[in-house]
């Protein structure tokens, strides 16, 4: 056996998270320490994994298992990360390395607000990773309480009890309505097992009947969408990213939400492929609603952080849609799309979070000139905002052109729900461009009200500079967008190489 | 079926029973013995100390008998009926019996701290009958012995839901319970005597294979009789109205030992009950477990919504979970059955750690009002982090116990093809960790009252750690548990 790569990123920040709470409430120097290395650990192991990984080789590598678990169910403890899931491990680990580091300075019970971090990226390394229904579940699950908890004990105090409780409840309906999803399938299907590899070869000798998968692709993948924030359920993800303190919409904007698509695409899309063309169309409609409408309300908001909040539901209509091309450039861009919008969302959060933390306000009319004050912060804000926009040079360019191609050459398959007209692919492709137009607008709006302009008189002697601890998180969060955006390479091939076994199953290479 | 009329080995198989009897000897003993000695001799404190100990004579005598279950009852191969066909030795037994004795050691645990019941020889001997009675319900395989063991365990219950005489709704608690409990005991006992009538015979088993040729109505009529005795003890919805009354006026250890103990030794007759002697009748039981689980966890789940008193808010969240349990014996099979046994003995778990902390809680702050929980999370991190397992278990988050035991009734149902009762389930689930949140959020974010601690005495601790600890431990390591539940599902017949 070779060693447990994968469990031990998992598990790592669940023995940190432990050793934290034993700790003396007092030591909170030692508590944010120990974070700190629990994140720079499992960022050093998850590189080791990224780059350790042989886009030539096998499906699935680093391989633990599968272990009987519950033998009697066909549960199997099985953890193998393969090419698409290969960048959301290395997502995680950075979000969970910057979070610790932006959460330098909360002063309010930092033993715990660190401990609990921690727990919420148990299950977040560990869905990646999972190859068995069941231990996904699992995992997804034991992020329930620390999501709780950490948006209503440390979020804003206007809207954290409402946000915290409309986000947990939004997000245990959606992974509920996936389990039965699940579950039904798994009582209808001849393999009495969990484990998706096993379920998969099931499915390819044929044992799931299309007018099966039809019934349960829309539980499971609309579940785990509705976690992805899909139109018209997507109202959690603003409300509960803004109530959220700063590292904890990092995290759940940054990560929970690819791993809704993540799920979406690996049960979902994977497992009932018949269901998938069959509802593709559909599919594509919402996640257009999604995209442009998201977009628009992101433009008329005056909270800074709800621009971000609508901004990443928009941008997540993006990574359905490429799913819902069934097209080699559709997935590929959208594997893209979850990693570089997670780094940006990352980043917007962990700059809203600083400017609200100098300013003490997040409406726009009340700032202004802060690039003064924070340039460091103001540069990788329009970095960021370059990202979002689709600028060539950063990782959104590389991951959006792809979901447009994809789009524009769109054609439905047999055996969809309704069988589109030519025109129909590439109009949603030419609406779905208009997003582009309006993040433009909406990002440079921001940028212009927030960090130029004028500097309101009281902020002279109030707001100060960014930490030296955040200005190496946000290098950290620009740097990757840049890094893939100039050199795409470096994550191509890992994807291609995790999309092809699913592109197989439409009948193209 | 032919049962075995005696043999001296069928005393071993109830040796716990018989030391439960000696247990209950000393302990009234060992009070009279305080009592005399105290007399004049010591002052007051003294006294007060030395009364403690019955407590921790009935726990150990509890923790003896568990460990003597273990090592001396686990039926092997030789299932059967003992006694002339009075009790079945067999796996299922077995496990509630194990249940039932450590929720009487962790009852005693909690209770020796609690004010006025906690020193009282009384008390304990009353609750040592209870889990007698208990132990015999769920071996008994005669209605004749079951009714006695029905009524054992009932009367010692009223007793102690009724113990705190100075306090009027407990005695408004143990009477309610009482009146509630009588009367549909008589309604059980009607059937019970349409079986006998019906088929000459007392055995469970025996009424089982004469039942099949009956005309189905006059069975039905029976069956529905034995079930509204049943229904009350299990707390199912449209017998519940007692459960939160009773819940909220009774000693709070004694409403852990309700919400668990009763219920489970419910479900097991209404296991042994519907398997044994209405095999032939599954089809139309089966819509109708499926109709009650549909409707009881529903209603029990709408209605804790609104609860402001936390033993009320459990008590229907207790009503739901019986929903919940329900939804086995509708699955009718062996998988079904054996995620009944899993779901009750990880809900015994988890309800005992939930109200041990609010006894540890409301011995110092006197209330059980959820508002009087704020900033629990600043006082008692300990207690805190005990409701916190105990209600993310309840609500069905991993890695606790109650997210497999969950997943597995979840399975179960729609491998019968219970569609429409899994996404009820699912609705539920939902409706419910609302609720469970709402309690955390008061306990961890709510400014709290005052800033004095809550000091846990040592032995609800040893209770509240076995609790959390085997929440855990069975939530991560599911299968030795499905393994016993699956074999006992078995070994039924």
């Amino acid at each position: 056996m070779s060693f447990p790569i994968l469990s031990v990123i998992t598990f790592t920040p669940l023995v940190a998270g432990l050793l934290i709470l034993m700790l003396p409430a007092e030591r909170k120097n030692e508590a944010r320490v120990a974070a700190l290395a629990a994140g720079v650990f499992t960022v050093l192991l998850s590189l080791f994994v990224y780059f350790g990984f042989n886009p030539a080789g096998p499906r699935f590598q680093f391989v633990e298992g599968p272990y009987q678990w519950v033998p009697q169910l066909g549960i199997t403890y099985h953890m193998a990360i393969d090419g698409f899931g290969l960048p959301m491990l290395l997502l995680t680990a950075l979000v969970l390395f910057t979070g610790v580091l932006i959460s330098w300075n909360i002063d309010d019970r930092p033993r715990e607000f660190m401990a609990f971090f921690l727990f919420l990226s148990v299950g977040v390394f560990g869905v990646f990773a999972a190859q068995d229904l069941f231990l996904f579940f699992f995992l997804l699950e034991i992020a329930v309480f620390p999501k709780f908890l950490m948006i209503v004990i440390w979020g804003s105090p206007k809207t954290r009890e409402y946000g915290g409780m409309k986000l947990t409840l939004y997000l245990f309906f959606a992974s509920v309505v996936a389990l039965l999803g699940v579950l039904w399938m798994y009582a209808e299907s001849p393999v009495k097992t969990f484990n998706m590899i096993w379920l998969e070869e099931a499915m390819r000798a044929g044992a799931f009947p299309a007018q099966w998968q039809i019934i349960w692709f829309p539980l499971i993948f609309f579940g785990f969408a509705v976690m992805g924030a899909i139109f018209p359920l997507h109202s959690w993800a603003p409300d509960g990213h803004v109530a959220a303190p700063t590292a904890i919409s990092m995290m759940l904007a940054g990560v929970e939400m690819k791993i809704g698509m993540f799920a979406a695409f690996r049960v979902g899309i994977t497992l009932l492929p018949e269901g998938a063309k069959f509802w593709a169309p559909i599919i594509v409609i919402f996640a257009l609603i999604n995209v442009v409408y998201a977009a628009y309300i992101a433009l008329i908001q005056k909270d800074f952080k709800y621009i971000i909040g609508f901004s990443s539901v928009s941008h997540m209509g993006l990574v359905m849609m490429g799913f819902a091309t069934l097209s080699p450039n559709g997935f590929l861009g959208a594997g893209l799309q979850m990693f570089s919008h997670g780094v940006m969302t990352a980043l917007f959060f962990s700059i809203v979070g600083m400017v609200y933390d100098r300013a003490h306000t997040r409406n726009i009319p009340d700032l202004g000139g802060l690039v003064k004050k924070m340039p460091w912060a103001a540069i990788a804000f329009i970095i960021g905002g370059f990202t979002s926009m689709g600028m060539p040079g950063f990782s959104g360019f590389v991951a959006e052109i792809p979901i447009y191609l994809g789009l524009w050459q769109g054609r439905t398959l047999p055996g969809a729900a309704f069988q589109a007209q030519p025109w129909f692919f590439p109009l949603t492709a030419v609406i779905s461009v208009i997003s582009i137009v309006i993040t433009a607008a909406y990002i440079l709006r921001a940028v212009q009200k927030v960090f130029f302009g004028e500097l309101p008189a009281h902020f002279e002697h109030e707001v100060g500079d960014v930490t030296a601890l955040d200005k190496v998180a946000i290098v950290v969060l620009c740097a990757m967008m840049i890094i893939v955006g100039v050199y795409p390479a470096i994550m191509y091939p890992q994807v291609q190489a995790g999309i092809a076994p699913v592109l197989n199953l439409f009948g193209v290479n | 079926m032919l049962a075995e009329s005696f043999s001296p080995t069928h005393l071993l198989a109830v040796l716990p029973e018989i030391l439960l009897v000696a247990v209950a000897a000393i302990v009234i003993i060992a009070d009279l013995a305080q009592r005399q000695i105290a007399k004049g001799q010591v002052g007051l404190a003294m006294l007060e100390a030395r009364r403690r100990n019955v407590g921790l004579a009935a726990a150990l005598g509890f923790l003896v008998v568990l460990i003597v279950s273990l090592l001396v009852t686990l039926p092997t191969v030789g299932n059967g009926l003992i006694f002339g066909g009075m009790l079945r030795h067999d796996l299922m037994a077995f496990i509630f019996r194990v249940l039932f004795l450590f929720s009487g050691l962790v009852v005693a645990l909690i209770s020796m701290d609690a004010p006025t019941i906690g020193k009282q020889g009384e008390y304990y001997v009353v609750l040592v009958a209870a889990v007698l009675g208990m132990n015999l319900m769920a071996a008994s395989a005669d209605l004749i012995m079951l009714y006695l063991a029905v009524e054992t365990t009932s009367i010692a219950l009223y007793a102690l839901a009724g113990f705190l005489r100075e306090d009027s709704k407990s005695a408004e608690s143990g009477l309610k319970y009482f009146l509630f409990g009588a009367f549909t005991s008589t309604i059980m006992l009607y059937g019970f005597s349409l079986l006998y009538g019906f088929t000459g015979q007392t055995n469970l088993y025996a009424i089982g294979e004469a039942l099949g040729s009956l005309p189905s109505t006059a069975v039905l009529f029976a069956l529905f009789l034995i079930l509204v005795g049943l229904g009350f003890k299990i707390s199912a919805v449209p017998f519940h109205f007692w459960a939160p009354d009773v819940y909220e006026g009774a000693p709070t250890p004694i409403t852990a030992f309700l919400s668990v103990a009763s219920k489970a030794a419910g479900f097991a007759v209404l296991i042994r009950v519907l398997m044994a002697a209405f095999p032939e009748q599954a089809p139309i039981w089966v819509q109708l477990m499926a109709a009650l689980s549909a409707v009881t966890m529903t209603v029990g789940n709408l209605i804790a919504l609104t609860q402001k008193n936390i033993k009320r808010l459990l008590a229907y969240s207790s009503i739901a979970q019986a929903g919940y349990i329900l939804m086995g014996l509708a699955a009718f099979s062996g998988e079904g059955t054996a995620a009944t046994l899993f779901y009750l003995g990880m809900y015994t778990l988890t309800n005992l750690a939930a109200f041990g902390a609010i006894v540890m809680v409301a011995r110092i702050s006197g209330s059980d009002e959820i508002a009087d929980f704020s900033g629990l999370s600043r006082r008692a991190p300990g207690l805190a982090l005990v409701l916190l397992v105990a209600f993310l278990s309840l609500g069905g988050i991993p890695p606790l116990a109650g997210f497999f035991g969950k997943f597995y009734l979840f399975t179960a149902t729609l491998n019968q093809g219970l569609v429409w009762l899994a996404v009820v389930g699912f609705i539920n689930a939902l409706l419910s960790l609302y609720y469970y949140l709402v309690v955390l959020k008061v306990i961890y974010l709510n400014a709290p009252k005052d800033e004095a601690s809550y000091p846990v005495s040592r032995s609800a601790a040893v209770a509240l750690w076995l609790c959390v600890m085997g929440v855990i431990v069975v939530g991560v390591l599911i299968g030795p548990w499905v393994n016993i539940a699956v074999a006992a599902a078995s070994g039924l017949f």
